[in-house]
């Protein structure tokens, strides 16, 4: 066991981890862990792009950004974070820019702008060009320059190091961070990370939904380890199902798609978000298109022999724009599909793709003990973190931002917070944890198999707790979870070795999305309204009275070693918008 | 009622007119800790022909054997963990479906040549990164920034726009016979990074960076064999991308 001391040890390396980064190495010694390589995370897969009112196609101000976030997100976002987010989008923007990103252009040499879901000009009047983008692999251009810039900056960086243990010790009744426990993947070995610092920036969690635009490696691994140490998740129950996966294998076609022209049409070619969204129409928020969908689709109007589709039309926009401003997904289509969505349009279905809840923050990254409480030394942005800018449904193009955005500002806190605090005194035998579930699944000999405990897990989430839901279906989840948990303790794995063992990965990782899976279904039983990604047929309207709150999840062990999840609310911070009516 | 799910149409497909089929995965399997020589293993997979050959890895590692090992994450061609030779051709093994690649006969998939293996389809990718970090790959400018972004015009953006996609897979790098025969060429990922800023007009050390590929183990080395633009599963023109970069060094025009 090797143990390493550094100011700042960040946890993940994609857009969040490597942004905060560049900042943390500049003012501490920083070491930045990932699971893979840095160019493998998942920020790379995003599209359409970054939303920043540059205001450089047309007339557009931060304050109207905000409201369109607050609104998207059903009155469950804190507002004076997403005012943040707002107002520091055009220099997360420039920043980018002056990094290098190779944004697209206007004629006029400026970073080109477009149109996205949910975005709009003074208060939902008419779509807006907010979103700054570089064709559509915006994301793989973020995650190629933040790690140039990692490069620039000499990040050092610990590749396929796998973090599964956040380190806690208690210093005069205050529980502070102390460090992490990682697995290196190469040689099997246990490394302690001391820090004063630790930033969580490993993504999301949507590997336990089977249709899904996320990775294989999007476990839930960052959550995971601060749940477990008795660490609240916040709003776990809000999932975002992104309107447009390829048919059946969930591979992501942008909303960049529908921004530049892009129509969802029914088996009977017709233009069905008309009547859902009458403004905004197919450009209205994820929540509301991924749901009209499954209306269509349950109503009968659904294309194929099964109906289990709707086509996302690209038919009528020349080559010329297609090739210029969707190359990466027309050619998804082409590869996966065989279509040529030149003349035909392509099957789509709602594809389970982004966590809106997660690790709770305030708005400098530190992560929260409870409603108030921060924990000293511990931080978390992007994905894995609740800010909360994204309330119940996060807007498109605005994960691409909470990540610059809040990445930086983590980085920032955790590196000055470095600066003046003291290492704080690793527990007591800090590996034990680590080592008790490294070798216990090296050892075991039960006769469950990780793939098919997957396999379930995955199919009782998209058939229970995706669009819609309801207590019978969430409680269906509930239980199956529960036993999976349950024939979890007898798994074992067939690799026994040290050498890049990802047969035991993949056992923890499956730990991570039960656990996880487990907290989703609690919170969704408990949150009985409708709101964003959260739709209950029983419950089918919002309930401001009893439900506008932030749900914050613990996990709580009984006597006897039982655990459960224990509930909890914090509530939403309102500054100027009062909730209304979310029409689009 | 629930959300629609796809089991219905899966067992669907299972009964009538199964799309399913048996391929042979050929696989070249080394593990140092078992034995120091590698061997080939034949597992038959039951796969529809239009999915992927990571499906089929998947298929073998989750129902067969566990200890199959290989790297991968999106699964849809974007993050480049999975490049593999493939039928003797360097692949995204997620970009690659069986249909296409005659399931009639055996698929081999053995691992990246000129790349040390460390477990089956696992490479040392560090030599990889070594050479794309030493071609400084990041934007450098002169002079104050400017309080807003610096302009480009859309012909100046769209100069250096295929080198911008690369996905740092090692497909080109690892299908190049000189890196082959001498691990110390840069190889073409390096120098399509490195193209990525010499025609970027925003970029003010082109000069550096010609210089450093003007070494011995830098951009003369490159025979043109078209094997790198061949391998990139992004459709980078790679060789063409290394021939402007080796015309730059001639004229120092960029």
């Amino acid at each position: 066991m090797k143990i390493h001391k550094y100011d700042t040890v960040i946890v993940g390396a994609g857009g969040a981890g490597m942004r905060a980064a560049i900042e943390a190495t500049k003012r501490s010694r920083t070491a930045v862990l990932t699971k893979l390589y840095p160019t493998r995370s998942h920020t790379g897969a995003a599209q359409g792009g970054m939303a920043a009112a540059l205001a450089n196609v047309e007339e557009d101000n931060w304050e109207w950004h905000t409201f369109d976030t607050v609104k998207g997100g059903d009155y469950l976002v804190d507002q004076d974070a997403a005012e943040i987010l707002a107002k520091e989008a055009i220099d997360a923007v420039l920043d980018l820019e002056k990094m290098g990103l190779p944004f697209n252009r206007t004629p006029n040499g400026t970073i080109d702008q477009r149109r996205f879901g949910g975005h709009s000009r003074n208060h939902g009047e008419a779509p807006v060009r907010r979103s700054c983008y570089a064709a559509d692999r915006t994301g793989h251009m973020i995650l190629q320059t933040l790690y140039q810039n990692c490069v620039k900056e000499g990040v050092e960086f610990f590749n396929e190091f796998y973090v599964l243990d956040q380190l806690i010790t208690e210093v005069d009744g205050v529980r502070k961070s102390a460090g992490v426990v990682a697995y290196e993947l190469a040689t099997g070995e246990i490394h302690i990370f001391q820090a004063k610092a630790v930033i969580y920036a490993s993504g999301g969690t949507g590997k336990f939904f089977k249709v899904t635009s996320n990775a294989h490696t999007l476990t839930g691994d960052g959550q995971a380890a601060c749940y477990r140490r008795g660490l609240p998740l916040e709003d776990m129950e809000f999932f975002q199902f992104h309107p447009t996966g390829i048919w059946r294998m969930g591979i992501l076609l942008t909303e960049g798609a529908r921004g530049e022209g892009g129509i969802l049409r029914n088996k009977d070619g017709e233009r069905f978000m008309e009547k859902y969204a009458p403004v905004m129409k197919d450009l209205a928020s994820r929540d509301v298109v991924s749901r009209s969908i499954y209306t269509e689709i349950r109503e009968g109007r659904g294309c194929g022999p099964e109906g289990d589709h709707v086509f996302l039309d690209l038919t009528h926009l020349p080559p010329e724009q297609l090739d210029a401003k969707l190359p990466d997904i027309t050619e998804f289509a082409r590869t996966y599909l065989g279509i040529e969505p030149y003349t035909d349009p392509i099957p789509i279905q709602p594809t389970a793709h982004y966590a809106m809840g997660g690790i709770p923050t305030n708005v400098q990254g530190e992560v929260l003990a409870d409603n108030t409480t921060v924990v000293p030394g511990l931080y978390a942005a992007g994905e894995v973190a609740c800010v909360s800018v994204h309330g119940a449904n996060r807007l498109g193009t605005n994960s691409l931002l909470d990540i610059n955005v809040f990445g930086r500002r983590s980085g920032i806190a955790a590196a000055e917070y470095a600066a003046t605090a003291d290492f704080v005194e690793l527990p007591e035998d800090p590996a034990s944890l680590v080592v008790e579930m490294v070798e216990g699944l090296r050892a075991a000999t039960g006769s469950e198999r990780v793939s098919e405990l997957r396999r379930e897990l995955q199919e009782t989430m998209d058939a229970n707790v995706m669009v819609f839901r309801t207590e019978q279906t969430i409680k269906t989840a509930v239980e199956k979870i529960a036993e999976l948990r349950e024939r979890y303790k007898n798994v074992s794995v067939q690799d026994k070795g040290k050498r890049f063992n990802t047969d035991l990965l993949e056992a923890v990782e499956l730990g991570n999305l039960l656990e996880l899976a487990e907290v989703m279904a609690v919170s969704a039983l408990a949150r009985k309204e409708s709101r964003g990604g959260h739709y209950r047929e029983d419950y089918p309207n919002r309930d401001d009275v009893n439900f506008m709150r932030h749900t914050m999840a613990y996990r709580e062990v009984g006597d006897d070693g039982s655990e459960t999840v224990r509930l909890d609310y914090k509530p939403v911070v309102q500054t100027r918008y009062q909730p209304m009516e979310r029409k689009y | 009622m629930a959300t629609p799910v796809m089991d219905k149409a899966e067992a669907t497909a299972k009964t009538d007119a199964s799309p399913y089929i048996t391929v042979t995965f050929r696989i070249r399997r080394f593990n140092p800790e078992v034995s120091e020589h590698a061997v080939w293993e034949d597992f038959p997979v039951e796969i529809d022909p239009k999915e992927r050959v990571l499906d089929g890895l998947h298929k073998i590692k989750w129902d067969v054997d566990g200890t199959l090992t290989f790297r991968r994450s999106c699964a849809h061609g974007i993050c480049g963990s999975d490049a593999m030779r493939i039928n003797g051709k360097n692949r995204l093994a997620c970009k690659t479906l069986i249909k296409d690649i005659n399931p009639e006969k055996p698929i081999t998939v053995e691992a990246i040549k000129g790349l040390t293996v460390l477990k089956d389809l696992v490479v040392d990718m560090e030599p990889f990164f070594q050479a794309y970090r030493d071609v400084m790959p990041f934007l450098v400018t002169k002079g104050n920034e400017p309080t807003r972004e610096r302009l480009q015009s859309a012909e100046d953006r769209e100069r250096f726009d295929d080198t911008t996609k690369c996905i740092l897979c090692a497909a080109c790098t690892s299908s190049c016979p000189v890196f082959w025969n001498d691990g110390q060429y840069f190889g073409p990922a390096a120098i399509v990074n490195a193209h990525r800023f010499i025609f970027d007009s925003r970029d003010d050390a082109g000069e550096q960076r010609l210089e450093i590929l003007n070494d011995k183990d830098g951009v003369w080395r490159c025979r043109t064999t078209f094997n790198c633009t061949d391998a990139c599963p992004r459709g980078i023109e790679v060789t063409k991308a290394i021939q402007e970069v080796k015309r730059a060094l001639i004229t120092r025009r960029f």
